[in-house]
């Protein structure tokens, strides 16, 4: 590649000028701009030099005195530090970019737009980021920032013991995730959750799924009378808000009262189960109750994707003596698991954090002897008890880093695999 | 055995099935509304077809005095009606602006939506909570409020863009053409053809935040200002079987017009979650 040269230098002194966002641009010319942006300069150092300084400082040791500084504020006004930090980094070099550019028009010879232009240049460029400004600063105060946070006290020792304002909390390293998998306690208690939680997903969610799609299929067949008063009914049981049906369960699986001890168990003279107080028999019901509730999603999802299946599909396999076994094998069944695969996912997905049914159907009880997690905890109810009844904060931070990790690898697979990433321009 | 008599009997096994299935599912539902009914608090001695039924729990409800319970049902529909709101607004501004704009940056925040939304917002929740309480926003409906529009944005705007990247650009390049402005284009031309994407995206605002228990637990603290979910597990946890029969009234009232609301809506959930598995 040859080198162009040009006689003027303009694009280097103003790129060099604007270490001082604005000056490049006076250089340029371009009056009203080159103040605009030193007027910004010079707020944002006025507005942010306290908490920049403070916050900053704040994050690196996290307090140095107990009475004085609380370590927690501390660390949120480092994260908004940063974040501000990070937006006027971003200032900084648009600025840059934009002395270099107008440099070299100028290098090259071309006419600078005029203030007019320049006006209507920002409307049209600057109308996409004022639209979704208000969504992203919320999703950056109430999603972004809370994930910083977690993060951060993953590796942290906040905890009952090093409570703020009478303690410090300190930067520990990766201390938590070494006590997670190598103090006794922990590791055993981790492990049991975490081999629950798998379990917990996939036995509950592979029921649900297949009684779904059995179901819709059953009802699907040309013959069934009165195929819209059973579908409305079997969606029954997704109109209702979960919340409620889990603790009617809960209510209908109570040792004393309920009526599945005492109706239906009765009534076939078998002795009554303690459904709540060992944790086997909840797991069952957990289940069980996952199980009645899931259905009805995957069976309105199959139906639509049965009745779009072409009748001539079918017509065409009978013609060349396919049995009705044959016909499901090869044409409904790879049909709609093809349709359905992405929704499959999320629910597993979902699942694995459904942590309404573990807590309102026994408060991820009953309790274990020597441990700090219930017999039915999976992973976000554990983190939820950590945090709300032992204060064991750095460490439910630190397992809901390793939950994020799994979900987000999960998710990435799936999407990877779906289309809307090979396509043109959806991204 | 005869093809009639084949088809006789699957049909006959296929309405076994179905009846079965409407047991499982009805059983726990009549039991509830049965519940309701029966007199006295505990549920010992009850049964589906109370004897001597009574109305006694539903009235209670409906006294402030007695129950918080109406309080609650306020709580929840104002907290579930303004979710709706700003998630739309916000959703289709965003979405709108990553459908029709290429601007620097959109790429990769396109990608951190797509992550931000596997990741379950209550995930963070030691956060939320401490942030809440830094902001004084804890106990306010508006702290709760915000965390769910927050929560609802990636998805969505994944969701909505989907759909609006399938309305023809040339609609609003005719109509630049034509002077007419950005907001113009956005207000006049391309909501109303996004009506359908709308609806859904209202639908999934509005249930969301009306089936959430664990945020509006940890940042609601007073009685009064409970959603239902937290208000209902309350009932039930504080001591239990002493107050299911109110309980029972309490979930019926709240079921009903849910179930109602919902079975009228069923076909846009699935056209929407489809629409969102398929192409977004």
């Amino acid at each position: 590649m040859e080198k162009k040269s040009y006689q003027t230098n303009h694009r280097r002194i103003a790129t060099a000028l604007s270490i001082i966002p604005g000056l490049g641009q006076l250089y340029n010319k371009q009056y009203l701009k080159g103040i605009a942006f030193l007027i910004l300069t010079g707020a944002f150092f006025g507005v942010f030099a306290d908490l920049l300084n403070m916050g900053l400082w704040g994050l690196f040791t996290l307090g140095e005195q107990t009475p004085r500084d609380h370590s927690i504020f501390l660390m949120v006004e480092g994260i908004l530090a940063l974040i501000v930090l990070l937006f006027g980094i971003g200032f900084y070099l648009f600025n840059l970019n934009d002395a270099y550019k107008t440099g070299l028009k100028r290098d090259m010879g071309e006419r600078l737009s005029s203030v007019k232009e320049q006006y209507n240049n920002l409307i049209d460029n600057g109308f996409p980021y004022l639209i979704m400004s208000p969504g992203f600063l919320l999703l950056i105060f109430v999603v972004v920032f809370p994930i910083i946070f977690v993060v951060l006290l993953a590796f942290t020792n906040y905890d009952l013991y090093h409570s703020p304002p009478a303690k410090l909390v300190d930067w520990v390293g990766l201390k938590n995730f070494f006590d997670l998998f190598q103090l006794e306690s922990w590791r055993q208690t981790f492990f049991s959750v975490l081999s629950w939680t798998i379990i917990w997903t996939f036995v509950a969610t592979t029921f649900q799924v297949a009684l779904g799609m059995f179901l819709a299929i059953l009802v699907n067949q040309k013959d069934v009378k009165g195929k819209a008063i059973i579908r409305t009914v079997f969606i029954l049981p997704w109109a209702v808000p979960a919340f409620v049906s889990i603790l009617v369960f809960a209510g209908m699986f109570n040792e004393s009262f309920g009526a599945i001890n005492r109706d239906i168990l009765g009534f076939f003279g078998i002795d009554p189960i303690p459904w709540m107080t060992e944790a086997m028999y909840t797991k069952v019901a957990l289940i069980m109750i996952q199980t009645w509730l899931g259905f009805p999603f995957i069976f309105a999802m199959v139906t639509g994707v049965l009745q779009s299946i072409p009748e001539e599909l079918y017509e065409a396999a009978t013609v060349d003596g396919a049995t009705n076994l044959q016909k499901f094998k090869n044409i409904t069944l790879p049909l709609v698991l093809f349709a359905t695969a992405p929704i499959l996912i999320t629910q597993y997905t979902f699942n694995f954090n459904n942590f309404n049914i573990i807590y309102l159907f026994n408060g991820g009880g009953p309790a274990v002897s020597g441990a700090n997690a219930g017999g039915t905890d999976i992973l976000i109810s554990w983190i939820y008890s950590l945090t709300m009844t032992s204060a064991q904060y750095s460490k439910a931070a630190a397992i809901t880093m390793l939950l994020s990790l799994i979900v987000i690898g999960v998710a990435l697979w799936q999407f990877k695999r779906t289309k809307s990433f090979q396509e043109e321009d959806m991204m | 055995m005869s093809i009639k008599r084949q088809k006789y009997i699957r049909l006959t096994l296929t309405y076994i099935v179905i009846l079965a299935m409407f047991a499982v599912i009805f059983y726990p539902l009549l039991w509830i509304v049965g519940s309701s009914f029966n007199p006295g608090q505990s549920l010992s001695g009850s049964s589906i077809i109370p004897k001597n039924a009574t109305l006694a729990h539903y009235k209670e409800l409906f006294d402030t005095n007695q129950s918080p319970y109406l309080y609650w049902y306020w709580n929840s529909l104002k907290v579930s009606v303004l979710t709706m709101v700003f998630t739309v607004i916000l959703v289709s501004l965003t979405a709108y602006s990553f459908s029709r704009y290429r601007f620097i940056g959109r790429k990769n925040s396109l990608m951190t939506f797509l992550i931000l939304q596997m990741i379950p917002n209550f995930a963070a929740l030691i956060a939320i909570f401490i942030l809440a309480l830094l902001t004084g926003l804890l106990d306010t409906h508006l702290g709760l409020i915000l965390v769910y529009v927050g929560g609802a944005i990636p998805m969505n705007t994944w969701l909505m863009k989907g759909y609006l990247d399938t309305i023809p650009k040339e609609l609003d390049e005719s109509a630049k053409m034509d002077g007419a402005g950005h907001l113009r284009i956005f207000f006049q031309i391309v909501m109303p053809l996004a009506t359908p994407i709308i609806a859904v995206v209202a639908l999934f605002a509005f249930i969301a935040p009306f089936g959430d228990f664990i945020l509006a637990r940890i940042l609601l603290r007073t009685e009064e200002k409970y959603t239902l979910a937290v208000g209902l597990y309350d009932m039930v946890a504080k001591q239990f079987g002493a107050e299911f029969t109110t309980f029972a009234a309490g979930a019926v009232l709240i079921a009903v017009p849910i179930a109602i609301l919902f079975l009228s809506f069923q076909k846009y959930f699935v056209s929407g979650l489809t629409a969102g598995g398929t192409k977004g």
